[in-house]
């Protein structure tokens, strides 16, 4: 029978991916948010995320359940491990959503639903940093279960890739910005992009550097042969990006710097699955090991491959009704 | 009763669900009566209906989205407090869970766009057609989730692995378990009925105050003829569920009708206080042999009681006992209403009926009422199980949980979901209230304004506010009031 384990890896992969890119965007401009004070840019900010952050926050419903329904021992050793991180990141998910709508209700008190929009963004993207973490950190696991307790994530590593990601978030979050604004707005856009990426690049040194220390696998992968130079193409690509997308913010470029930091997020994802794989519960579960039955597997897989691509078409066109600037008077541009 | 983190897992489940539930029980059903509408506008070109869709999108809009972020709770709960249950189980329900993202919130989010801001975009045909699509999505997400909940109580279609977790022999058994089409069609009609209560409801209050006169009585022919239909036709499924419930889940049954012994002849226990740990009832009300008549549909019909379970087997017998009796005499109020209200209507003396639009309108929490005490019968009833038979709920917990961090987490859904829920509640009152003219004034000025368009949830809401500021009216705490509210 045809292994369909890679395949699935790969699908998940790329629901994860697609939920960092661009749930990643609109968290960082809700965090963003929080710095900027003018109503009528705070609108702005808001309108430029509104019509898609729905679509970008089903790609998580997608990767929870998809990690269920296809390596249902990882999800039932993970999600345990970060039982707290989980929960604020629900709760910050559920009071930045409803406060999209809320604010904008007649005789809302909209001060309220602005600072819920800012810190349940923060705070979701701070607990999804600490789930990363604790991700690379490795679980320790007894039988088929999380043997730890529910507080191991208040550990320096985690909460340090915590802060690591709300500078990620904030670089997308403010490229973002940088595309879909103009003047005032747009320029502040480009002075936070910097700032983010000052933050992102110490961040992506910092762990590393600290990864490898910890864990001999990580280092044997990264240094030994052939690794280090089959692997050597991610930490250069990643400063060359790097210093595209400082030189992009000088010289005005719009679309580039959006494109650049996306492309820093696929290669340090990149550069997390070549430390992982094939671990989906580090330090000792596979993807095989994990993995449902061959049966649910085919089941589940016979409609995704019709389903994805379907979704993918229509995600990418509800993208092209809403692009072009956002502007306070007249919305977006729709043909 | 002992407090450890199973105890609190199950309180902190029912409290995310309990809320959640709520939304699906109103948009599943508003979808498909937004969707007639839809068509009979298309149709019959009555200007009517175009105005009660707005309106009730409005409402539907913010419903939809509160539905969204509750729901994202939901698949996450079964990771982070029920580990063992999804370690054991994720082979038989882990792709069902996903097929319901795939093919139903996909649809739902795609479509729903086009029906709430599409309407001057797109010809007329396509917006109808999304109307459709949207409901057909919550349908499709109810196909699922119904699928899911019916495996765990009627369990087929499964082998078990050495290790103890389950495996799929066939998936079409695993889908078409023997609770699943009666769960399906009781649920189905249970969440279709109480939003046509809801439009009843609103409906009478309008026809009370003399307002929105065209747009009550096309509500109240709608909804009132549906009811006539739907409610007796659901208390017919609700008996064929009743009988597949005798058949399968025995304990679950003589739970409903705190019965203890094995008899023929049963009563009907119309009242009594159950007592779990003497095994009997205080204080019984009861009329004798009806119990085997309704349960059994014959009079000497045997039902076998709570003693022929094991102790440690049997349900939370007062809490599915009063949960049941709950649902049941909700469902008399109902029938009362819909019988009243047909010949009153049948007469023509509908709309001069103030005690009856009076009572009318406090009908309308009682679908949710229902559905909530369903909800309750058949999940506590399920108990001690998390699959019925094979899978204890205490089995099911994540191990590495203390009482303590459940409890907090706890504490943590319950002030988010009170204020949320507290703060939605209030919006939605606040658009009843403002009625179907108004909201249509909105929207007509919203189609004017591209600002406005936005293809997500709740965002048709605020228009309200946007389109008062911009006119240069303010808009004061009287506008929500309507006039002579008190007649």
């Amino acid at each position: 029978m045809l292994d369909l384990v890679p395949l699935w890896a790969a699908i998940l992969a790329l629901a994860v991916f697609m939920y960092v890119l661009l749930d990643g965007f609109d968290l960082g401009v809700g965090m963003l948010f929080l710095l900027r004070r003018d109503p009528e840019e705070r609108n702005l900010m808001i309108n430029s995320v509104a019509p898609v952050w729905d679509f970008n926050e089903t790609w998580l419903v997608l990767g929870g359940g998809g990690l269920f329904a296809v390596f249902p021992l990882a999800f039932a050793i993970i999600v345990p491990a970060v039982y707290f991180p989980i929960l604020f990141m629900l709760l910050g998910l559920i009071f930045r959503g409803v406060a999209f709508e809320f604010r904008e209700v007649t005789g809302a008190r909209k001060w309220l639903w602005d600072r819920a929009f800012a810190y349940g963004s923060l705070v979701a993207t701070f607990a999804q940093g600490i789930v990363l973490g604790m991700f690379i950190q490795g679980f320790p696991i007894s039988g088929r279960q999380f043997a730890g307790t529910s507080w191991d994530w208040v550990a320096p590593f985690p909460l340090l890739v915590g802060v690591g990601l709300i500078f990620g978030y904030s670089l997308q979050g403010a490229t973002w910005l940088v595309l879909k604004t103009e003047g005032e707005l747009q320029d502040w856009g480009r002075r936070m992009a910097r700032y983010a990426l000052i933050g992102v690049i110490a961040f992506i040194v910092l762990i590393s550097v600290w990864t490898p220390l910890e864990d001999a696998r990580i280092a044997a992968r990264w240094f030994g042969f052939p690794g280090s130079i089959a692997f050597a193409p991610v930490p250069i690509l990643t400063a060359l990006l790097a210093w595209t997308l400082w030189s992009s913010l000088g010289k005005g470029r719009e679309a580039l710097p959006f494109v650049c930091s996306m492309g820093l997020f696929f290669l340090a994802f990149t550069g997390l699955v070549i430390s992982l794989w094939p671990y989906i519960a580090p330090p000792s579960v596979t993807l095989w090991e994990a993995s449902a039955s061959p049966i649910s597997h085919q089941f589940f897989l016979i409609g995704t491959m019709f389903l994805l691509p379907v979704l993918m078409v229509y995600v990418t066109w509800s993208y092209w009704v809403f692009r072009g600037k956002v502007r306070g008077d007249i919305g977006y541009h729709v043909e | 009763m002992h407090i450890d983190s199973v105890l609190l897992s199950r309180f902190q489940f029912a409290w995310v669900v309990a809320f959640h539930i709520l939304l699906p029980a109103f948009t599943v059903g508003l979808s498909c009566f937004i969707a007639t509408l839809e068509f009979n506008w298309w149709v019959t070109k009555r200007d009517v209906f175009r105005r009660l869709s707005a309106f009730w999108l409005k409402i539907f809009a913010v419903s939809f989205g509160m539905g969204v972020v509750s729901g994202i709770v939901m698949p996450f709960q079964f990771g982070t407090n029920w580990s063992r249950y999804a370690d054991k189980t994720a082979n038989v329900v882990g792709s069902l869970m996903g097929y319901e993202v795939l093919t139903a919130f996909f649809l739902e989010s795609a479509f729903l766009g086009v029906l709430l801001f599409g309407r001057k975009l797109v010809p007329q045909w396509a917006h109808v057609m999304s109307a459709m699509f949207v409901a057909i999505g919550t349908l499709i997400s109810s196909f699922w989730i119904l699928a899911v909940n019916s495996w765990m109580q009627t369990p087929q279609g499964y082998r078990i692995l050495p290790d103890g977790r389950f495996d799929v022999v066939s998936f079409f058994d695993v889908i078409f378990s023997p609770s699943f089409p009666f769960r399906l069609a009781h649920t189905v009609t249970a969440f279709l009925v109480t939003t046509a209560f809801v439009i009843l409801g609103v409906a009478a209050m309008y026809m009370r105050q003399r307002r929105a006169i065209e747009e009550s009585r096309v509500m109240l022919k709608m909804s009132l003829i549906f009811l006539a239909i739907m409610v007796p036709l659901q208390m017919v499924i609700g008996d064929a569920h009743g009988l597949n419930t005798l058949k399968h889940q025995p304990a679950k049954l003589a739970a409903m009708e705190a019965l203890w012994e094995t008899r023929s002849r049963v009563p009907a226990n119309l009242f009594s206080i159950p007592d779990q740990d003497e095994e009997r009832n205080h204080f019984e009300i009861s009329i004798p042999v009806l119990g085997s008549l309704y349960l059994t549909h014959d009079p000497n019909g045997v039902v076998r009681g709570l003693k022929d379970f094991p102790r440690e087997d049997r349900p939370p017998v007062a809490v599915v006992f009063f949960a049941f009796h709950i649902m049941v005499g909700v469902a008399l109020l109902m029938l009362a209403t819909v019988v009243t209200g047909i010949v009153l209507f049948a007469r023509g003396k509908l709309e001069n009926s103030p005690r009856w639009l009076r009572a009318a309108t406090f009908t309308m929490p009682l679908g949710f009422i229902a559905v909530i005490a369903g909800w309750t019968t058949t999940e506590a009833g399920r108990q001690p199980w998390t699959v019925y038979g094979i899978l204890r709920t205490r089995d099911s917990v994540t191990p590495s949980l203390t009482t303590g961090d459940v409890a907090l987490s706890w504490l943590l859904y319950m002030l988010a979901y009170t204020v949320i829920f507290g703060a939605g509640f209030i919006l939605l009152r606040r658009l009843v209230r403002i009625g179907p003219a108004q909201a249509t004034q909105d929207h007509e000025n919203e189609s004017l304004q591209p600002k406005t368009r936005a293809a997500r949830p709740l965002s048709a809401v605020s228009s309200g506010g946007e389109t008062s500021r911009q006119s240069g009216r303010v808009a004061t705490s009287d506008d929500i009031v309507p006039p002579r509210r008190r007649n």
